[in-house]
């Protein structure tokens, strides 16, 4: 589904990614951990093609992407719940979603609409409600749910939890299931790295701009090294 | 008596002139809205409007065609045509290639486009000023024979509708319309909306071309109303308009309506109770008290920096 072949990523003349090689098949979870700075969304971005790679190829679903603008990419199956959501807020619920769909017909987002409120029912008590007036956990749901309107293969999320409450980071990892279940392949960056492995069929451990580690998520968890570097010992 | 009708004269003028304000202000509030740069070759884009409608009007007249609403009209979509693509070109040529850059690069980039556009017409249509055919003469009068009298012209009541029309038409556009819907999201998380697939130079230009398309229906009406141009026709009237825009807070689209609407009629007050010579102090002082007091502009939000 996505391969990343020995990504080079600069941020000017810094180089944030130094060669990063990550897979993500068909159907899997797969998630990347790694501590602040090390460079998770700069990896995610690059996927996006914003910042495009400086060297090494970005494959999604047998096409090489590397050179692609972002907003090529972004309409060929693929879609983002970006870190800190990123809602617009001035708009509504529904309008949010529409923008999600932007590139469906009618009948196409009133199908995926409908499917968002079955996943997020409070989203369908809020429809009119500007976005920027809900609360944290509201507005991820929202994010996730304007990423699903384009009905995309596979979905990358960034940091889904950062800043919510437990109950709603249970109720966010529990869409996160669901999705796999409806052949969405997920790939998922988190600081939560307990429940993201646990989630996850496969992990990879980022470090300064490097893979340190590739597993599957049971491993991983069992893995002494990142029990003490993220697991809190 | 006489002093209410003196009152509700000014008013009226004031309305009408500030009315056309707001067409202009529009374009550079949308453009400041999207990408945080002032469009400072808006008014010329307004003014190459007018000689457009000019041209347009003289070329029918030579026809023989002297049927009052298809010359309006044809003038109109002339105006609309030539402007918009002004618009769309001046962002591909000028401001484009430099967006990203620091702030001052696209705003010197601006000034350069419009010392550029000024001259342009002044080497095509000369420097002189031309006389504007008062298409639509007549109006409406009250008060008392041998005193003084409020008028209301055909021509105000034209400007006052157009300029409702094209605010109603904008209104439910930016509201409704998919591409207005993605004019805003672009507006709040230009990163975003591109994140989503959506290519963002395209709403840029549009909101280029919309913003060109309404100051090309001022340059008609306010070509009218005052009965003639010339190549710097465009300047005060973009400096007043830009007033406007950040009167009513600079980003807001019905701040540029009010703001431009409270310009005209401070404007026509100063006119009609003080002098004209003070019309454009007043103006331009508004501008300054608004900027020390309440720099977001009236229905401006105060500006969030973005992580």
């Amino acid at each position: 589904m996505l391969v990343l072949e020995d990504v080079h990523t600069h941020y000017g003349k810094i180089e944030a990614l130094h060669g990063v090689s990550v897979e993500v098949k068909k159907g899997e979870i797969v998630s990347l951990i790694g501590a602040n700075g090390a460079g998770k969304t700069t990896l995610l971005m690059t996927v996006c093609g914003n910042p495009q790679a400086t060297s090494g190829r970005v494959i999604l679903q047998g096409r090489d992407i590397t050179r692609d603008m972002t907003s090529n990419i972004m309409r060929s199956g693929i879609a983002i719940v970006p870190e800190g959501r990123r809602v617009f807020s001035g708009l509504t619920v529904e309008e949010n979603l529409h923008m999600g769909g932007f590139f469906n017909t009618k009948s196409e987002i009133r199908k995926s609409q409908e499917h968002v409120y079955e996943l997020f029912p409070r989203l369908k008590e809020r429809e009119h409600q500007r976005a920027g007036t809900m609360s944290g956990g509201e507005q991820q749901m929202l994010a996730i749910g304007r990423a699903l309107m384009s009905r995309p293969n596979m979905i990358i999320l960034d940091e889904p939890s950062l800043g919510l409450a437990p109950l709603v980071i249970k109720q966010i990892f529990e869409i996160i299931g669901k999705l796999r279940e409806e052949g969405i392949t997920v790939f998922l960056v988190e600081q939560n790295a307990h429940q993201a492995l646990n989630l996850a069929d496969r992990g990879y451990v980022l470090e300064t701009g490097r893979i340190r580690l590739h597993d599957t998520g049971k491993n991983l968890l069992a893995n002494p090294d990142v029990q003490n570097a993220y697991l809190g010992g | 008596m006489q002093d209410l009708l003196y009152f509700i004269q000014q008013l009226i003028n004031g309305l009408t002139i500030g009315s056309t304000y707001a067409l202009i202000a529009i374009g550079y509030t949308m453009v400041y809205g999207i990408i945080g740069m002032i469009n400072f070759a808006h008014g010329e884009i307004y003014m190459i409007g007018a000689y457009t409608a000019l041209i347009a009007i003289t070329g029918l007249a030579a026809l023989g065609i002297a049927w009052l609403p298809l010359v309006l009209i044809v003038a109109l979509i002339c105006a609309m045509i030539v402007s918009s693509s002004m618009g769309w070109a001046v962002e591909r040529v000028a401001y484009r290639p430099v967006r990203g850059k620091h702030r001052l690069i696209p705003l010197i980039s601006a000034i350069g486009m419009s010392i550029f556009l000024q001259n342009y017409v002044h080497l095509a249509q000369g420097s002189r000023n031309i006389g504007f055919p008062a298409l639509i003469e007549g109006g409406f009068r009250f008060g008392a024979e041998d005193s003084f009298q409020t008028s209301i012209t055909y021509m105000q009541i034209t400007i006052f509708a157009t300029t409702l029309v094209c605010m109603t038409i904008l209104s439910l556009f930016i509201s409704r319309s998919r591409i207005g819907r993605a004019c805003r999201a672009v507006s709040q998380d230009l990163g975003m909306a591109n994140l989503l697939g959506i290519d963002t130079n395209r709403i840029i230009s549009a909101t280029f071309v919309i913003g060109a398309a309404l100051a090309a229906v001022a340059g008609l009406l306010l070509g009218m109303y005052y009965g003639s141009i010339d190549p710097l026709f465009g300047f005060i009237a973009g400096l007043k308009a830009f007033t406007a825009a950040v009167l009513g807070g600079i980003g807001s689209i019905p701040g540029a309506m009010l703001g431009g609407l409270i310009l005209g009629v401070a404007e026509s007050m100063t006119s009609g109770y003080l002098s004209g010579e003070y019309k454009d102090v007043v103006s331009f002082g508004l501008l300054i008290l608004i900027l020390l007091f309440k720099p977001t502009g009236l229905l401006g939000k105060p500006e969030v920096e973005k992580i």
